[in-house]
């Protein structure tokens, strides 16, 4: 079966299966789904560029997820001016120190001849400005923190239209791959994983715990949206003739009463919502696949392939292999950033407490190896299908329990025991799907197909 | 108040929140540093599911551990778990195996990419993580009974006369010596039985060794036996000494890698050297210096704000920074490992 085929016959399941839980469900739920599937493409096609072009295990998705959410929260909250005034001065000389610190450092190393000498002054250098930093750094973040912390107690950030973050979350995104790069790459790539996933869990601690910078886990809320609420849409002339005549008489041809009229139009409210954020997200998905697929065909993308497939060779053709997988990993990596602002967008709310490896990192590698490593559009399918799976593994399961009354009891304990952990469910068949792909279809669902024009 | 009770009060203090601490947490992230060390220079990759099977190995002695409460088996002063321990280890030893079997083993009969197995280590994980949530779900649990502290700090305060108190718990003693214990039998197993001698060769050079006419099979059973015993082990320890949670043997896995890393991967000695590194600098570095400061400062000086070097949230930064500090400057780790 050719790669064409297989790609339309597998998104033409998934279609189906969506429109199973509009209909079984729905359509509400339908929709969240698919937004987050969205999401997840954008993810894994990030992924895919560092895993499937290049070969890099990055195990520290997260952190790029992160660093977009809060760029965000930074970009679209309003200022807190009163932080600002308090505490901005202070927090401004501890990075006036930082940067001296730096440069200092710098001069040092490169001024003095390497010995005792160098040691000493640079560790003299280090501690100095550590001390002046931290001074500095305590005294602004104790006064922001301060600053009315039950609703605010934090910076704050521009007040800008929110789908600015979608961009700025990239480059922000891209800065923290260009320093993950400068310490990881170049390692070996099992140690690569390990350093990637250790910035990643330093990154959620910083997110926790540096509440003048994103209200760590008190949360951001109430962020702005870049489509209509749902509140002000039921108000709006042409929603509500809109919703009359799509929904205006029941079966047998008489008008609905208002009751069912204003739960009508709440569900529809909800629906339309989804649907904008719906139209964006394809909108981005699609922009990122050209772009990808573009790349990948270009001769960027086969000298990309040519040092993941045999890195030797290629540096023996002149490549710059630690250059390259610098290159590759900051473009992946925004990408992944921009699906985190995406993500926070949607959700409306900045939670780094909910930021855990497992759904921010390895579900993310779980799509990207049944999709089809190297395969962008396989990228997509594998997160459509692995985000399904993961939300509807817990009904299935729930409803799997309860088929077991030919078995048990209602009350029996085993049953109520397992109905407690229905949710973990998607977790074994997550791993389950995972190994049974890689071992019986390493390639995934829409194998890499090497361009014909070689 | 003289200059030498302060000194020796800094003495107490420095053991009771630095010294006891390090060396409890630091024997169990040895034992899983082993475990990790052993199967990445056996097998050849980073085994991502390591704290996985700590987490199944703690699972297995917790239910065994109520098994015998409810039969009213009990060890008296010991926690019931030490009784559970071996058939928790039986278990585990049983799961890891299949799941060579099933999984790790066609890659290593394809000579796969060590990156292949590190992402069916990923898939392995997602499996283990969930069977532990089913059977136990998620809330915390502490199965530690028996006798919980060996030297009570008022007691201490009362004996001694000194203003600090010195705890020493039941937990952190039986840490250390089991782990002494393991190191030792490990260590004599690899350098003194046959089959040990063989685990060595492999690591060191896999071709030679199988010239020679070792099972390759045979040496990889035994190392996912000894990890996994290991693992158990160093999980239930740590279940004991803090509590069990699911979610937090995940989390150890990033100071065991740097443990095994820092200490020369392949190297048993230099994973646990490592272990104990890692844990003293987490929980130096994150330790709050002032009250120290102020007994060993001659006169009566003492620092206003809070000497810690960061705060406690930020410990996972102190073994990365090891981590990445190895990497760079000595990738061979303390004890010359190899580097893959």
């Amino acid at each position: 079966m050719t790669n064409s085929k297989r790609a339309i016959i597998s998104f033409s399941i998934m279609a189906l299966l969506l429109v199973m839980v509009g209909y079984g469900q729905a359509w509400n739920v339908a929709l969240a789904i698919l937004n987050l599937c969205l999401i997840s493409a954008v993810m894994s096609m990030g992924l895919n560029m560092q895993w499937g072009y290049a070969g890099l295990f990055n195990a520290g998705v997260m952190a790029s997820t992160a660093i977009g959410g809060l760029t965000a929260v930074l970009i679209s909250y309003a200022p807190v001016s009163k932080a600002w005034s308090v505490g901005g001065s202070s927090l401004l000389a501890a990075i006036i120190s930082l940067l001296i610190t730096i440069t200092a450092g710098i001069l040092v190393w490169k001024k003095i001849a390497k010995g005792r000498k160098r040691t000493w002054s640079m560790t003299a250098v280090v501690l100095i400005g550590y001390l002046f930093m931290r001074f500095f750094y305590e005294q602004g973040t104790y006064a922001i923190e301060a600053v009315d912390p039950a609703k605010t107690g934090f910076l704050g950030g521009l007040g800008l239209p929110i789908l600015f973050s979608w961009l700025a979350g990239g480059v922000a995104a891209a800065g923290l791959a260009w320093l993950i790069g400068r310490i990881a790459l170049g390692l070996r790539s099992d140690y690569f994983a390990i350093a990637t996933l250790g910035i990643s869990e330093i990154m959620i601690s910083i997110l926790k715990n540096e509440d003048w910078l994103s209200r760590g886990v008190k949360n951001v809320t109430g962020l702005k949206r870049p489509v209509p609420y749902e509140v002000d849409l039921q108000q709006t002339e042409w929603f509500i003739n809109l919703v009359k005549w799509f929904y205006g008489t029941a079966d047998d041809g008489s008008a609905l009463s208002a009751d069912v009229m204003r739960e009508v139009m709440q569900l529809s409210a909800g629906v339309v919502v989804k649907l904008c954020y719906t139209a964006l997200f394809v909108l981005v998905v699609l922009i990122i696949l050209g772009l990808a697929t573009r790349a990948l065909n270009s001769p960027w993308g086969r000298m990309m392939r040519a040092i993941r497939d045999n890195e030797t060779a290629a540096s023996a053709m002149g490549k710059d292999i630690t250059s390259r997988h610098r290159q590759v990993f900051i473009i992946g990596s925004a990408v992944i950033g921009i699906s985190g602002a995406m993500l926070t967008t949607l959700d409306g709310q900045f939670t780094p407490g909910s930021y855990i490896p497992l759904r921010f990192t390895f579900l993310i590698w779980v799509m990207v190896i049944i999709g089809g490593s190297g395969n962008n559009l396989g990228s997509i399918i594998g997160a459509f299908i692995t985000w399904f799976v993961w939300i509807e593994a817990e009904p299935a399961s729930l409803w799997l329990v309860g088929n077991l009354d030919i078995f048990l009891e209602e009350t029996s304990p085993l049953r109520l025991h397992l109905q407690d952990v229905a949710p973990h469910m998607r977790m074994i068949l997550m791993g389950l799907i995972l190994v049974l792909v890689l071992r019986f279809s390493p390639k995934g669902i829409l194998p890499e197909k090497a361009p014909d024009h070689y | 108040m003289d200059y030498s009770t302060d000194l020796l009060n800094a003495l107490v203090l420095i053991t009771n929140y630095v010294l006891i601490p390090s060396i409890s947490y630091g024997s169990q992230l040895a034992l899983g540093a082993v475990g990790v060390t052993l199967v990445f220079g056996i097998l050849r990759f980073a085994n991502f599911a390591h704290g996985e099977v700590m987490s199944f190995g703690t699972l297995a002695t917790i239910f065994i551990t109520w098994w015998f409460q409810s039969m009213g088996i009990s060890m008296g002063p010991l926690p019931t778990a030490l009784l559970a321990l071996p058939f928790a280890i039986l278990l585990t030893a049983l799961l890891v195996v299949a799941i060579d079997k099933s999984i790790f083993s066609f890659y290593r009969i394809n000579k796969s990419r060590p990156v292949t197995f590190v992402v069916a280590s990923v898939g392995v994980m997602f499996m283990l993580n969930g069977l532990v949530r089913i059977l136990i779900g998620t809330d915390e649990r502490i199965f530690r009974d028996g006798q919980k502290f060996l030297i009570k700090a008022g007691a201490f305060k009362k004996m001694t006369g000194l203003s600090e108190g010195l705890a020493l718990k039941q937990t952190q003693v039986l840490t250390f010596i089991l782990a002494v214990i393991a190191v030792l039998a490990l260590l004599w197993f690899l350098q003194r039985t046959r089959t040990g001698k063989a685990m060595r060769a492999f690591s060191d050079n896999e071709d030679l060794a199988l010239l020679s006419g070792i099972n390759p099979e045979r040496v990889v059973l035994v190392t996912w036996i000894i990890a996994a015993s290991l693992a158990t082990l160093a999980g239930v320890l740590y279940g004991l000494d803090k509590s069990f949670k699911p979610l937090v043997y995940f989390h150890l896995l990033l100071p065991i890698f740097a443990a095994a890393i820092v200490g020369g991967i392949g190297q048993p000695l230099g994973a646990i050297l490592g272990g104990y590194g890692v844990a003293f600098s987490e929980i130096s570095a994150t330790y709050d210096f002032k009250k120290f400061i102020k007994y060993i400062s001659p006169g009566d000086f003492a620092p206003e704000s809070m000497i810690q070097f960061l705060t406690t949230e930020y410990k996972f930064a102190v073994s990365f920074l090891i981590l990445v500090l190895v990497l760079l400057v000595r990738p061979t780790g303390i004890l010359r490992g190899k580097v893959l």
